[in-house]
């Protein structure tokens, strides 16, 4: 198994957002990941990859406090995770809102400070500046008094984004966020969150199964297959060998265009939709060129 | 002037008093029911006091408290039965079978005045005692302050249950806390309009809120202002006509709801969006750093 290498120039002495030693998560017999070691920086970029069913979705359930690890210690913040903790942010797949929700994304970003609290919400104008500073952290002021469910899949995520930065986290963990979207809007909120993170230096945890549009700006992968793993940057990870060696197939990357893709992987082999790197709408209309890595370090700019 | 005397009965006097709690807890939860979906967990707990109120007709001869414990089982029981609101329907249908087939051989056991029961269906809120009325009084006191408790949390696993789970919130706690406190209200409702009528206190007061605003605050406002114009309107009309006052309450609600769909439908696609700002700018790739 890789050892992880903290990618970020941060001073050896900075205590990690997440520190994951000797973590283990079984459902059963089944082992989704064990003997994880991982710490991530403070403004570090991680992505999660892998198959259906690895458990990147479950490895941000234990972040979150809503799972327990069956062995090992994780910590978050220095300290074990806890439901409803401030100390992360999570921003969900696009999911389309009823049309007559009775809501405006002004009011589901304020959720994302006490929606979690007993009671009414009290009103007060530091808590509505609050949240009107950062709705236009996030560009999102021209809409955001707009009923939710009459905007668009990428607007929508803008405001979940903001929800999940009103509390200053730490850490972002982000399950899927451009499910879903088109590549434009892919690109524009992958893009604000790299900014986010830039600008408050928050690690994000980004569960993807499609690394391309935000591979310029990933610090490190995590690739969780069949119980096991390996962590590094982009260019040591995405190889033939290192896939090969994790699911124990012959596996192809391939780097065109400045893009990554990767042959044979077996949920790809049985045609399951979605289910390898090659994204179901990258073969619709591009709008432009595809974005170039930013150098062949994966964007080491932390 | 015939009004004015009929105001100064008590009968129309705990008719409106009633009605009026009636109409302020049922345009409170009214969002929330149609937010969560749960018009038929309406229905199901509504029918079911039918039950509830044969049972207890024939254990204490009092429709009204059997039918509020009922509904506290029934509420509960849906809750536990079904989280996912498909696996929750199937619950409610569940129950709903076997609960009225309880409730008709209840009723059958039942030799005292079956009109008893059958107001139960209709409404019958001018025949409301004094200690039903403190009965009533309490119970709407219990789901104000039960629904302040649960307001956020409730509003979060609602409008967005995945992101609330991992906020912290405990999402199936509060959806059977929810269903309690709505089966209560619904019981309560059904004493005005009838079981059968309950949703036009319970969802159309609200789906016409909706139609007119998307703020939390002013769609509830708004829910509990048309839930109150239908129900004291309704028996405040029925004093003066000979027409059942349930007949009346939900064809105000249903009058509410066809203005607000033609209102809001001039409005609504365009409210909130400021068409000032430049259209032209998707997704500006440096936002302001505030931090």
């Amino acid at each position: 198994m890789t050892q992880a290498r903290p990618m970020v120039a941060a001073p050896s002495t900075t205590a990690p957002s997440v520190a994951l030693s000797g973590a283990a998560l079984r459902f059963g017999d089944r082992t989704l990941w064990d003997d994880l070691d991982l710490a991530i920086a403070p403004g570090e970029f991680l992505a999660v990859l892998g198959p259906n069913g690895a458990g990147k979705t479950s490895l941000l359930q234990v972040l979150l406090g809503l799972r327990k690890l069956s062995a090992g210690a994780v910590e978050v913040g220095g300290r074990p995770p806890r439901r409803g903790s401030s100390v992360v942010g999570y921003v969900p797949q696009q999911k389309a809102f009823d049309r007559d929700l009775p809501l405006r994304g002004r009011d589901l970003v304020r959720l994302g400070l006490d929606g979690h609290r007993w009671g009414l919400a009290r009103r007060n104008r530091e808590t509505r500046d609050r949240v009107a500073r950062v709705i236009d952290d996030v560009g999102a002021t021209a809409y955001a008094d707009a009923p939710l469910g009459l905007l668009s899949g990428g607007e929508q995520q803008r405001l979940r984004i903001a929800q999940a930065l009103l509390g200053d986290p730490t850490v972002l963990l982000c399950d899927e966020p451009l499910l879903s979207l088109d590549l434009h809007h892919q690109r524009a909120v992958s893009e604000l969150i790299d900014t986010r993170r830039r600008a408050a230096n928050i690690s994000v945890v980004f569960v993807t199964h499609e690394i391309n549009p935000i591979l310029s700006m990933v610090d490190r992968v995590l690739y969780l297959v069949g119980g096991r793993w390996a962590v590094g940057p982009p260019d040591e990870i995405m190889t033939s060998e290192r896939l090969s060696d994790l699911y124990n197939t012959d596996i192809d990357v391939l780097r065109v265009r400045g893009r990554i893709v990767v042959v044979g992987t077996p949920d790809a082999a049985h045609g399951e939709p979605g289910g390898d790197h090659h994204h179901p709408v990258d073969t619709g209309p591009v709008p432009g060129p595809p974005r170039a890595p930013a150098g062949s370090t994966g964007g080491r700019t932390g | 002037m015939g009004l004015w005397f009929y105001l100064q009965q008590p009968f129309a006097q705990h008719a409106l008093i009633a009605g009026t709690l009636v109409a302020i807890i049922s345009g409170l939860l009214g969002p929330f029911v149609v937010t969560r979906g749960a018009a038929f967990a309406v229905h199901g707990t509504a029918e079911l006091s039918f039950t509830g109120a044969a049972a207890g007709l024939l254990i204490d001869g009092d429709a009204i408290l059997g039918a509020l414990i009922g509904s506290v089982v029934v509420g509960g029981a849906i809750g536990l039965l079904g989280v996912r609101q498909r696996e929750r329907d199937s619950a409610i249908g569940v129950i709903l079978a076997f609960g009225l087939g309880v409730g008709v051989y209840l009723l059958s056991r039942y030799h005292g005045f079956a009109t008893q029961a059958t107001n139960i269906l209709f409404g019958q809120i001018f025949g409301v005692s004094d200690g039903q009325l403190e009965l009533l009084i309490g119970v709407a006191v219990s789901v104000l302050i039960a629904t302040a408790l649960l307001y956020r949390p409730l509003l979060f696993a609602s409008v967005d249950p995945d992101v609330a789970e991992a906020r912290g919130v405990r999402t199936r706690l509060v959806g059977v806390a929810f269903l309690l406190v709505l089966a209560l209200t619904v019981t309560e409702a059904a004493q005005i309009v009838g079981t059968l009528l309950v949703l036009s206190l319970a969802i159309t007061p609200a789906a016409a809120a909706g139609r007119l605003s998307a703020r939390p605050g002013r769609v509830t406002a708004l829910s509990v202002a048309f839930a109150l114009v239908a129900a004291d309107g309704g028996l405040v009309l029925s004093l003066q006509t000979n027409v059942k006052a349930s007949v009346l309450i939900s064809t105000i609600s249903f009058g509410i709801y066809v203005v607000a769909r033609l209102v809001g439908a001039a409005t609504r696609d365009r409210r909130g969006r400021r068409t000032t700002a430049a259209p032209a700018r998707p997704y500006p790739a440096t936002p302001t750093a505030r931090v």
